[in-house]
């Protein structure tokens, strides 16, 4: 199913969470817009945001990864070349134990990493309305939702006082255009 | 006190990209010199690899000297960065905001810069690098993993990538910033590192917990890292280095060091960049105090280091402590190190009107990292250039002219790689700056109007 975007840029925050509200007004989910900002506010200024995630999966299999990781080198070295010291044991655990650690603690740092890029869907190299005014402190709420809907998306937005509205096709304008 | 100043976004913007976009006087100063230093550095070092080894002052037993000195020296710089950066994000600290950014960056460079030190030590690295990369697996020779020098490469390097990580993760938001204002090969640059950032509420969401999830992470590596390092000296026999305190003794040195060192940065960055709006003399006043019980606990254990070495009545050990506290010139050392890292600069952090005072701030901190600088030499040197029993060969250490140049060429290093850096990067994080503004409110109390920062728990 195809699925058209709408872009409303705000100058306020006021402006951007009644704009909010008049899509929740209108009958849209809070799955059908995100708000696009350059800075994070405070969780639910702009109402509850929906989606789950897995983050915290991420890091403790980076460190399983990373234990196993450094357990093979340790112990798969002194195993691979038998040298015995003073008729001490062949693995000597205490060495191990600070490579495994190092390993262990490497894997779910870069694992942590891996899962806030997967997390937040970056790199992203699709194509999504956007507008560079967003990082300058404008306030975008990006509506995406059946062609159908598109029209009252947009008439939702207008009520908040936009700076711009964006579609696929261009500008469409703060205010409807005079017949 | 909140000394906080109403800032639109757009001055935010404007004012902690100025760097990048001016080269103020100082700043060129600062590059001509830095570069000065970092040029008579890189002649040192060249001058090092054709002559080899024997142009400095290492000959048996002195084998480790400035360079090692230097090595652990960089590495206690770097930990502070992180740190500082990781626990004020993990208490929700908001004075972190400006200090965090180059604090991180601050790490990167330290310890890229100790990291390049043994590797130079070799005085011919690219045998060195010859027979590490690739390994020399096919004879079925391995590293032997119960030996601390291959413990402190895994900690060091686990420690830099995780650090990079770090920061490259929190900046990702201001890299969407610089490409959205920006044109020609930055807008390439800040593009592909921004990686198509847009912004929206999951983002922010992942990057907050982000946050989160690596200070808790990069804090235990931090204690390990330093940790290690002490273990390349507290493993072998030598005596004054065999001791069970010097890992926690490393740590508490190294912090005490690199929170001085953030202090540094912090008043060069607000002479240089002009971020009077952003550090502010609050920030100053609090690091200073955190900074009184950092110090005093870095006394306690090079007291407690002293008090091990005599309380055995070993003959070796107490020989050795003997020639640190006694013998010219370790007893002048010893004094310094005293002066220096504790009884001037503490004292005067203890009076508020010193602690909100930047060239007060900026110059113990100096003084702080001298003392540091001679602890480490003072903690390193004695034991190997000293005769007990089973010692071959004893000898004094006497650095060349060489070996100073690299000490002090690395000092250029890291500044010069900072000032690069503040041309391309914002240093201070700019979004972090705006999420800050988010927060802070005026509140009603009684008849009065207070600033105060507002925040879900």
């Amino acid at each position: 199913m195809a699925i058209r975007e709408v872009l409303g840029l705000y100058r306020d925050l006021d402006s951007a969470v009644a704009a909010a509200d008049a899509l929740r007004e209108a009958g849209f989910s809070r799955s059908e817009f995100e708000v696009l900002s350059n800075a994070p506010y405070p969780e639910g200024t702009f109402g509850e945001e929906s989606g789950i995630h897995r983050l915290f999966v991420f890091p403790l299999i980076g460190a399983a990864c990373g234990f196993a990781a450094g357990l093979l080198i340790t112990g798969g070295t002194q195993l691979s070349f038998p040298l015995l010291t003073g008729g001490k044991p062949l693995l000597s655990i205490p060495p191990m134990i600070i490579i495994m650690y190092e390993g262990t603690m490497l894997g779910a740092l870069i694992f942590t990493v891996l899962g806030v890029l997967f997390e937040s869907r970056l790199p992203w190299i699709g194509r999504a309305l956007y507008d560079p005014r967003i990082t300058q402190g404008y306030i975008g709420i990006l509506v995406r939702t059946a062609p159908e809907r598109e029209a009252k998306a947009i008439e939702a937005l207008r009520k908040a006082n936009p700076e711009d509205i964006l579609t696929e096709n261009g500008n469409v304008g703060k205010q409807p255009a005079r017949s | 006190m909140q000394e906080r100043h109403r800032l639109g976004e757009e001055e935010i913007t404007r004012e902690l990209f100025r760097p990048l976009v001016t080269t103020t006087p100082m700043m060129w100063v600062g590059f001509i010199g830095l570069g000065a230093v970092l040029a008579i550095f890189v002649f040192a070092v060249s001058w090092m690899f054709y002559w080899g080894l024997g142009v400095t002052g290492l000959q048996r037993p002195n084998m480790w000297g400035f360079m090692i000195v230097n090595f652990v020296f960089w590495i206690g710089i770097s930990h502070a960065g992180v740190m500082i950066s990781a626990i004020l994000r993990l208490t929700q600290a908001e004075w972190r905001r400006p200090v965090t950014r180059a604090a991180e960056v601050m790490t990167i460079f330290s310890l890229m810069t100790a990291m390049l030190h043994p590797v130079i030590h070799t005085g011919r690295p690219w045998r060195t690098l010859y027979w590490v990369f690739p390994y020399d697996f096919w004879r079925n020779l391995w590293p032997d993993v119960r030996g601390p020098l291959v413990w402190d490469p895994s900690a060091i390097l686990t420690y830099l990538t995780g650090s990079t990580l770090f920061l490259y993760t929190t900046m990702i938001p201001d890299m969407a910033l610089a490409r959205d204002r920006t044109t020609g090969w930055r807008r390439v640059l800040y593009t592909i590192l921004a990686l198509g950032w847009r912004g929206n509420e999951r983002q922010w969401k992942m990057q907050t917990i982000a946050g989160f999830l690596l200070s808790g992470l990069i804090l235990p590596v931090f204690v390990s890292v330093h940790s290690i390092v002490s273990w390349d000296f507290a493993v072998s026999l030598v005596p004054t280095w065999h001791a069970t305190v010097f890992a926690p003794y490393f740590v508490i040195g190294a912090i005490h060091s690199g929170v001085s060192a953030v202090v540094t940065l912090m008043a060069l960055m607000r002479w240089l960049f002009r971020f009077d709006h952003y550090i502010r003399l609050e920030h100053f006043d609090a690091i200073g105090r955190l900074l009184i019980a950092v110090g005093t606990g870095w006394l306690w254990f090079f007291l407690l280091d002293i008090f091990f070495a005599i309380y055995p009545q070993e003959a070796r050990e107490l020989e050795i402590m003997q020639f640190r506290l006694f013998q010219w010139p370790f007893n002048v050392l010893t004094a310094l190190i005293f002066i220096f890292g504790y009884f001037i600069p503490v004292p005067i952090w203890i009076f508020q009107r010193f602690r909100r005072n930047v060239k007060i701030m900026f110059w113990t901190s100096i003084l702080v990292n001298v003392g540091m600088w001679a602890e480490r030499y003072w903690l390193i040197k004695p034991g190997l250039m000293r005769k007990y029993e089973l010692t071959f060969d004893w000898n004094w250490y006497r650095p060349s002219i060489v070996e100073v140049s690299i000490v002090l060429g690395s000092f250029a290093l890291v500044g010069f790689l900072l000032l690069v850096f503040s041309k391309i990067f914002p240093p201070i994080s700019v979004w972090e700056e705006k999420e800050g503004q988010h927060f802070a409110q005026q509140l009603q109390v009684g008849k009065r109007v207070v600033n105060a920062i507002v925040r879900e728990f």
